[in-house]
């Protein structure tokens, strides 16, 4: 494929070193374009089944079926005039939504979407990815504080607040994992389950609900919407955004619904790995060379399966109140996620 | 460190105070120190163009008084100007005011209901709930011709008889309806988020409903067993026996059991009251009038009983004697009292509106002290207050 890719350079008679140098910004760009066109999927997907849930249509007016309803919404935030309310910490407020969204479209880089299929094969991705996912903390911080509006402000105390109680339990039922698997790469995590008795999730149930749970509350997802929550603080921390800003918001959170439910499949239910062992193309001798297609096919149909299911606890759920957040984390979750560790480690070193 | 208080404005535009009810809240943290409400942002003068209007006039303004239940205004007002004006209501008509009055009390309940999940953020149960809701609004509009202010009932009857096929329909929505119940309760009344977010919040106590005059589902939630239909019945409610569902806690989660439960009895007794009703349903009525060779008045199908009305009004040379009257609805809401003094012209000297909801705000800022920013929410949400008919 390299040299590939070098020829058409030679062949286009551009410099050489410009391929070669261009050559590793390939991948980002090619996750730049999956989380965006994801976004725009995703939010028809949940309106849609949202929809479905409550008895009703849902977008059907854009295009066939309205699939191109969240493209037009797009354009229109696109074209929307960008508002900055007086008084407010105007550089602040306009990093804000960057802050927010850098970190879930760097955190992309580091899902194997198949085998060796990763932007950012790093040996300690698992950790990484939670590091960098929880900078993205201080966006909505700033976000709150910036825009000189008291639910705002409240929206963004909450937030961080959750977002600090549940990082531990995730952090400690991903270590779970970490003990079974013997590695932080995340390739090699979802190597270590090649068929559907392998996944994590049976010597670690316990780990894969914790972990379920503490998803919804970093997602800031129902039950655990506290920090937008519209019956209470009318939007929260992006009260104040309009247009772009206010898209870049949204686009993260539903960027970081995909990106969070991959890593739950690929931490306990196989990755990209197929339930059945083997793969079906793999018995074909010429559709060998693109097995990374079945296996992006195992990992897409498991990440929807998780984010159906995190749209259905939408549809289903009331939000809990701010101290029975702090409560549940701090009294129920961490003390059930240090159980769990210490289980799986019993198991691993007794079975093996 | 500073510590300083947060005061934040709940409202008048917000999106669950149900209208455009105003709150001062002073915060510390996430815990209320002090909240406070303020009304007047929806008052029409609703007392005060009574004045200047026949009694035919203002009478289909009193819909709006409380536009999710407009019947139990309406006869509120019509019962006091017929016991003033001395006017006979006939029983066909009497039941039909009760099947109305009772299908409103259901869409009420059930708009509550969907409102105040969607107050503790559950979105979903709105939707099943105005699904049931648009039932029961389609029926009063082939009755009425109206969804919402209905201007159904006049002095001495009601406007029309319903149209031909109306009570099976009716008869139909109530035996659906209890499984829908059963639905909503399998979503909500075990969740476990929302036992947590409503048992223990916003207790009533019974002494406390008593002393800010709460009425209606909220005071029976508190342990007083007090029904308007039954402590002082109007229509034809004494005729029939129904159940008044009382509950100790005080809280949401007792209050939302009584409208459930207060929405299964009032199933049973609209059932009830198709099954009495004089003259039957009006297709067939249409039939045995055009056979019917009967002394009129005793008749079971022609007689004064089938009419729905006894002698229709005139606005002009409606001139009621001076004289005063108060009378007691038990709304869906609560305790609905209207209070009118005539004066010997065709417009009442003064009418005088004592509103359910009014007490309920009231009780608003007690309930809150010292509980979280969340809780007011649920508290608000449970307490059914409708702003319009809390400023008039």
């Amino acid at each position: 494929m390299y040299d590939l890719y070098l020829k058409l350079f030679t062949y286009l008679s551009l410099p050489k070193w410009l391929g070669i140098v261009s050559w590793p910004v390939i991948p980002f760009i090619g996750i730049a374009a999956l989380m965006v066109l994801m976004v725009l999927f995703l939010v028809l997907l949940e309106r849609k089944f949202l929809a479905l849930l409550t008895i009703r249509k849902g977008p059907n007016r854009v295009g066939p079926y309205g699939l191109f309803q969240t493209v037009a919404d797009a354009i229109k935030l696109l074209f929307k005039e960008d508002i900055i309310p007086t008084n407010t910490e105007k550089i602040l407020f306009s990093i804000a939504p960057v802050v927010f969204f850098f970190p879930v479209m760097a955190v992309y880089g580091l899902i194997p979407f198949a085998h060796n299929w990763v932007a950012i094969n790093a040996s300690c991705g698992l950790i990484l990815m939670l590091a960098i996912s929880s900078v993205s903390i201080l966006g909505l911080l700033s976000a709150g504080w910036a825009s000189n509006n008291k639910y705002s402000i409240l929206g963004a105390m909450r937030s961080v607040a959750q977002a600090i109680s549940y990082e531990l339990p995730l952090v400690l039922s991903a270590l779970g994992i970490v003990v079974l698997s013997g590695t932080m790469n995340l390739n090699k995590i979802a190597l270590g389950q090649e068929n559907i008795f392998g996944w994590y999730i049976f010597p670690s149930f316990l780990g894969f609900i914790i972990f379920l749970i503490c998803t919804l509350a970093e997602l800031n997802r129902v039950p655990f919407d506290l920090p937008e929550a519209e019956s209470e603080l009318v939007s929260g921390y992006n009260t104040e955004y309009s247009g772009m800003k206010f898209a870049l918001f949204f686009l993260a959170e539903y960027a970081a619904l995909f990106v969070y439910s991959a890593l739950i499949v690929t931490l306990f239910l196989g990755g990209y790995s197929s339930p059945f062992g083997g793969y079906i193309f793999g018995f074909l001798p010429y559709l060998k060379k693109i097995i990374f297609l079945e296996q992006a096919f195992w990992l897409m149909s498991k990440t929807f399966g998780i984010i159906l299911l995190i749209m259905w606890t939408r549809a289903t759920l009331p939000r809990l109140r701010a101290d029975q957040l702090m409560s549940f984390s701090w009294k129920f979750l961490l003390p059930l996620s240090f159980l769990n560790l210490l289980f799986v480690a019993l198991l691993k070193y007794f079975i093996g | 460190m500073i510590k300083e208080e947060l005061k934040i404005n709940i409202g008048p535009q917000h999106p669950s105070t149900h209208g455009v009810l105003r709150l001062v809240a002073d915060l510390d943290g996430e815990y209320i120190k002090d909240i406070e409400a303020k009304i007047g942002y929806l008052h029409r003068g609703m007392e005060k163009l009574a004045e200047s209007r026949n009694y035919h006039q203002y009478l289909p303004m009193v819909d709006r008084i409380d536009y999710l239940s407009g019947f139990f205004n309406s006869a509120s007002f019509c019962y006091a100007v017929e016991s003033l004006a001395g006017i006979e209501v006939p029983k066909r008509a009497e039941y039909l005011r009760l099947i109305t009055m009772e299908l409103n009390r259901i869409a009420s309940h059930l708009l509550w209901l969907g409102t105040f999940l969607l107050d503790l953020g559950a979105t979903s149960p709105l939707f099943y709930c105005l699904r049931e809701r648009e039932e029961i609004v389609k029926i009063l509009e082939n009755l009425t011709g109206q969804r919402m202010m209905y201007n159904y009932y006049c002095f001495g009857g009601v406007r029309k008889d319903m149209p031909d096929g109306w009570l099976s329909s009716v008869k139909n929505f109530c035996e659906n309806f209890p499984s829908q119940i059963d639905d909503y309760e399998k979503l909500i009344t075990e969740n476990p988020i929302f036992l947590a977010r409503t048992k223990g919040v916003g207790v009533i106590s019974a002494e406390m409903a008593l002393d800010y005059g709460i009425t209606g589902a909220n005071l029976r939630a508190s342990g007083v067993r007090f029904d308007a239909r039954k402590s002082m019945p109007y229509s034809v409610y004494k005729d029939f026996n129904f159940d008044t569902p009382t509950l100790q806690e005080g809280d949401c989660y007792a209050r939302y059991q009584v409208r459930l439960l207060e929405m299964r009895e009032s199933c049973k007794l609209i059932q009830k009251a198709i099954s009495r009703i004089p003259g039957g349903a009006s297709e067939k009525l249409k039939v045995k009038r055009t056979n019917c060779g009967c002394n009129k008045a005793e008749c079971a199908f022609c007689g004064d009983e089938t009419k729905i009305f006894f002698k229709k009004t005139n606005p002009l040379t409606l001139k009621i004697p001076p004289a005063e009257v108060t009378t007691f609805i038990e709304s869906s809401r609560g305790l609905s009292t209207c209070y009118v003094r005539s004066n010997g012209t065709n417009m009442p000297d003064r009418v005088k509106w004592r509103t359910p909801s009014f007490s309920a705000t009231q009780i608003l800022p007690e309930l809150c002290k010292g509980s979280l920013y969340a809780d007011i929410m649920a508290v608000l949400g449970s307490l059914d207050i409708v702003l319009p008919e809390v400023d008039r």
